[in-house]
């Protein structure tokens, strides 16, 4: 069983950020790239479903990002991955969500898979658009926010999570899921496996050897930034006075009613 | 990591300095020793100490200091967070690090895993005491354990299955070790029977592994007396059958818990050997050995002492240093308005110097306990025996000042760093405090600052004729020929330049005393000496290191670094030059008082 794990580079999910308002976008330069922690979910996902499967079953990280980020791939490596392929290409800059999946999914497909496993979402855009797009684009069904993953065979079984509780959901594979942060605790990658991972492949493509033969990259964007601000500062907070713990919880579970929060 | 992280000391890029920068530990990686890791590899195993101690080490810090460990029928339980830290730094591979491959290790160079070792114990100096002790536990058994021992307790240790201890103290047995009272009666098996009271266990006693490994000086029948009558002996919780299988609990038990001051995260134990005459051991080694088996693991377990005590200083350091750069509080001296807004006290001249200091301690202490890791790899790399041989002087001379010079220097950093803090410095609410009192424990454990300083004078610098301080010397005048090519650094090359001359010449002195006078009085001064050697070497590394940031850009680090090292040459080591020459002098201050007048 092939199982793939997309995954993205992004920014130190700590470090302070800006945006370029000249091109819109984030500046990532003097900004440490980190593999997008929502992924590790992912990898650890796919690891245990082989470990559980056993036999001839591979996980095999995929990204679209500049070819320098391999370090940071390798950090999926040395926590069990088998193998990478990285697209890297000056063409895919500035892509959008729609590029993005469109690229991953040519990859992919010419890869061969039986699952792939996303992140809910990625630290930098937030939007948490791609697994459904590149479920689209792979012509499977896509199972999102999945935090509980089963598989027996070719039968895989997931909860997803809801805005109230969760739906049990059964598809036949090949599929795509994107796991929560609710799904597992990833693992970190052992001293062995960092050791390890030096020796694994990763695979560098341009998008014409990945099967890209549509253009993507900031000129093909569909997407538009038309302004970017900064949130507004936090309003003060409001603090309670009271004379025991019954009494300011009284008041708080208060101030949530006329909000209508509870 | 989604889970929030908390940040850990040192920060990044002053390990990267002292490993790449100062130490150019990738020149190991050219050895075939080294050969299995590159720079990459090295990077990513710091990133995964730096993780793991910031998921798990450093937020459990204050719960663990606080947790109070009971003896329960003999048993002692460990908070819940704790396994879960430990089983982390296990899983990652970590206590296998530093060993051989053919043992099941990593072979690691010995500086990046005490690299390592320096984030976790900054991060929570007791939690990594448990590791601290069985690592050094199976490095002794890897170095004289025989193959059935190796097989039967070393590997379990270094996969983390089991954990170990030192066993050497009892109560009337400190610093006096010739006086161990515990017996060791051979049986009919070829095993022995132990009998009698250690005192002062670290680690004896837990629910972390599934048998723990002590490692016990004691005495046989027939021993001579002295230290030379000293066996060693493997003690372990659990008998364990020869197909690995646990069996029953050996005749060991822990009889009463030691509360201290500090380092209270680590249980502290009074084990009682033989209570049914049916404690097991197992002699490692040949009779009478074992001190010299013990130290083969003591000199490693001085350095980790120094590292330690390292980790701690730049732990209170930095914590102290970020406090200092947001707590807004008072007006320079000029602002009289007091409606301006006040400044961070980090504005204020007293505080920055208090700051100053710490920096100068904890990264020289740093830089001097990764030197000795460092020459330690380059005495297992080399191919070339004359400097191997030289690599293993230098760390023999060096093994009590790197073990002393960080644990006593600590305790004025740290106590500096509560100072900068003020009354919240002084509270358990700030992590200062407890780093204060853990400093406390590090002149005191694996030998006292009173018998490192017999250690040096008595005995280390007479070694081979001497030659320990000639090398010292000769590595310190090419490091003053390579710093000359800044001239920014001239003054520090002419002071450290006159200490070449001086350390040997009083040195000297102090060596001749001991044949005219007698070692009683002529070690009279031994402490005063370490710490002025100590001073003196650690003058060295801040010239290194400054030579390292002169040659680089003048960013805030670099810039840091020089002013941290003129600040060290100007108000350190001045007054070792004092100290130097008042040794010089034989004074007899200490050695004319009388008890009665004490």
């Amino acid at each position: 069983m092939k199982i793939l794990v997309t995954v993205k580079l992004v920014p130190d999910t700590t470090a302070e950020k800006r945006i370029d308002p000249s091109t819109k976008r984030l500046v990532r330069t003097g900004v440490e790239t980190v593999l997008n922690p929502f992924d590790e979910y992912a990898i650890e996902a796919a690891l245990q479903l082989k470990e559980k499967a056993g036999g001839d079953t591979t996980v095999t990280i995929v990204t679209l990002a500049p070819e320098s980020g391999k370090e940071i791939v390798r950090k999926a490596l040395a926590m069990g991955a088998d193998d990478a392929l990285m697209i890297s290409d000056p063409a895919a800059e500035g892509s959008d969500v729609w590029g993005t999946a469109y690229a991953l999914a040519q990859a992919i497909k010419k890869n061969g898979f039986d699952l792939v496993i996303a992140g809910t979402q990625s630290t930098d855009s937030t939007t948490g658009e791609l697994p459904g797009a590149l479920a689209e684009y792979l012509g499977v069904p896509g199972v999102t926010y999945v935090r509980k993953l089963d598989l027996d065979g070719t039968a895989l079984k997931a909860e997803r999570e809801t805005d109230t509780g969760y739906a049990k959901v059964s598809t036949d594979l090949p599929a795509l899921v994107s796991v929560t942060k609710s799904i597992n605790e990833p693992r970190y990658p052992s001293l062995k496996g960092i050791m390890g991972a030096k020796k694994k492949t990763i695979a560098v493509q341009t998008l014409a050897d990945a099967g890209v033969d549509k253009p993507i990259g900031s000129d093909a964007a569909r997407t538009e930034v038309t302004n970017l601000e900064t949130p507004p500062a936090r309003g003060k907070g409001q603090i309670f006075e009271a004379a025991d713990a019954v009494a300011g919880a009284t008041k708080i579970v208060e101030f949530l009613r006329e909000r209508k929060l509870v | 990591m989604l889970a929030t992280s908390t940040s850990v000391s040192p920060r990044r890029r002053e390990l990267d300095f002292q490993l790449f920068d100062v130490l150019e530990i990738d020149k190991l990686l050219a050895t075939p020793h080294f050969a299995e890791h590159d720079r990459a590899t090295l990077d990513a195993i710091l990133d995964a100490a730096y993780e793991i101690a910031g998921d798990y080490f450093a937020p459990l810090a204050a719960e663990l200091d606080a947790f109070d460990y009971k003896l329960d029928n003999g048993n002692v339980a460990t908070p819940a967070r704790l396994k879960t830290a430990v089983r982390a730094f296990i899983d990652a591979g970590f206590m296998g690090a530093s060993f051989l491959a053919d043992d099941g290790g990593l072979q690691l160079p010995s500086t990046l895993s005490s690299a390592a070792g320096l984030v976790f114990a900054a991060a929570n100096g007791s939690a990594n005491s448990y590791a601290f002790l069985t690592v050094g536990a199976a490095h002794l058994l890897a170095a004289f354990g025989d193959d059935e021992q190796r097989e039967r307790w070393m590997k379990p240790m270094i996969e983390g299955r089991y954990f170990g201890t030192m066993a050497l103290s009892e109560a009337q047995a400190g610093s006096a070790l010739a006086e161990v009272q515990t017996k060791a009666v051979p049986a009919a098996d070829g095993t022995y029977r132990l009998s009698g009271n250690k005192m002062w266990i670290s680690a004896a006693e837990h629910d972390l592994s599934e048998n723990i490994v002590n490692l016990v000086l004691a005495k046989l029948p027939d021993a001579p007396p002295g230290v030379k009558g000293i066996s060693l002996f493997i003690v372990p919780k659990f008998l364990v059958d020869a197909d690995g299988t646990i069996g029953e609990r050996n005749d060991v038990v822990v009889t009463g818990l030691n509360h201290k001051l500090g380092q209270r995260g680590v249980v502290n134990t009074v084990l009682t050997f033989g209570e049914t005459g049916e404690c097991v051991g197992y002699l490692v080694g040949k009779p009478h050995d074992g001190m010299r088996q013990m130290f083969h693991m003591m000199n490693e377990a001085r350095i980790s002492v120094g590292a330690g005590a390292a980790s701690l200083s730049i732990a209170a350091y930095e914590y102290s240093l970020q406090y200092a750069k947001d707590r807004p509080q008072g007006r320079l001296p000029s602002d009289k308005n007091p409606l301006s807004p006040q400044v961070a006290i980090v504005e204020h001249p007293d505080v920055r110097r208090m700051l100053l200091e710490q920096k100068a301690i904890a990264e020289g202490g740093l830089a001097l306990v990764l030197y000795c890791a460092h020459l330690v790899d380059i005495a297992a790399a080399s191919t070339d025996d004359a400097e191997r041989r030289n690599a293993e002087l230098l760390v023999d001379v060096l093994t009590p000042v790197a073990k002393t010079w960080p644990s006593e220097r600590g305790i004025v950093s740290t106590s500096l760093a509560i100072q900068v803090l003020g009354g919240y410095g002084y509270s358990p609410e700030y992590p200062v405090e407890r780093h204060f009192r853990d400093q406390r424990l590090n002149p005191i454990h694996e030998g006292t600052t009173g018998i490192q300083g017999l250690d040096l004078l008595g005995r280390k610098v007479r070694l081979a004729d001497g030659a320990g301080v000639t090398l010292l010397v000769a590595a310190m005048r090419a490091d003053i020929a390579a710093a000359r090519a800044h001239a920014a650094l001239a003054e520090e090359c002419d002071r450290l330049s006159e200490m070449t001359t001086l350390l040997p010449d009083v040195t000297k002195t102090l060596l001749q005393a001991q044949i005219e006078l007698g070692p009683d009085r002529a070690l009279t001064e031994a402490t005063a000496y370490l710490d002025a050697f100590g001073t003196v070497v650690v003058a060295w590394r801040w010239l290194v290191m400054a030579t390292r940031a002169a040659a680089a850009a003048a960013d805030d680090f670099n810039s840091g670094k020089l002013a941290a090292c003129r600040y060290f040459y100007r108000y350190e080591l001045r007054q070792t030059k004092a100290s130097l020459e008042h040794l010089a002098m034989l004074d007899d201050s200490i050695a004319s008082v009388r008890t009665e007048m004490l």
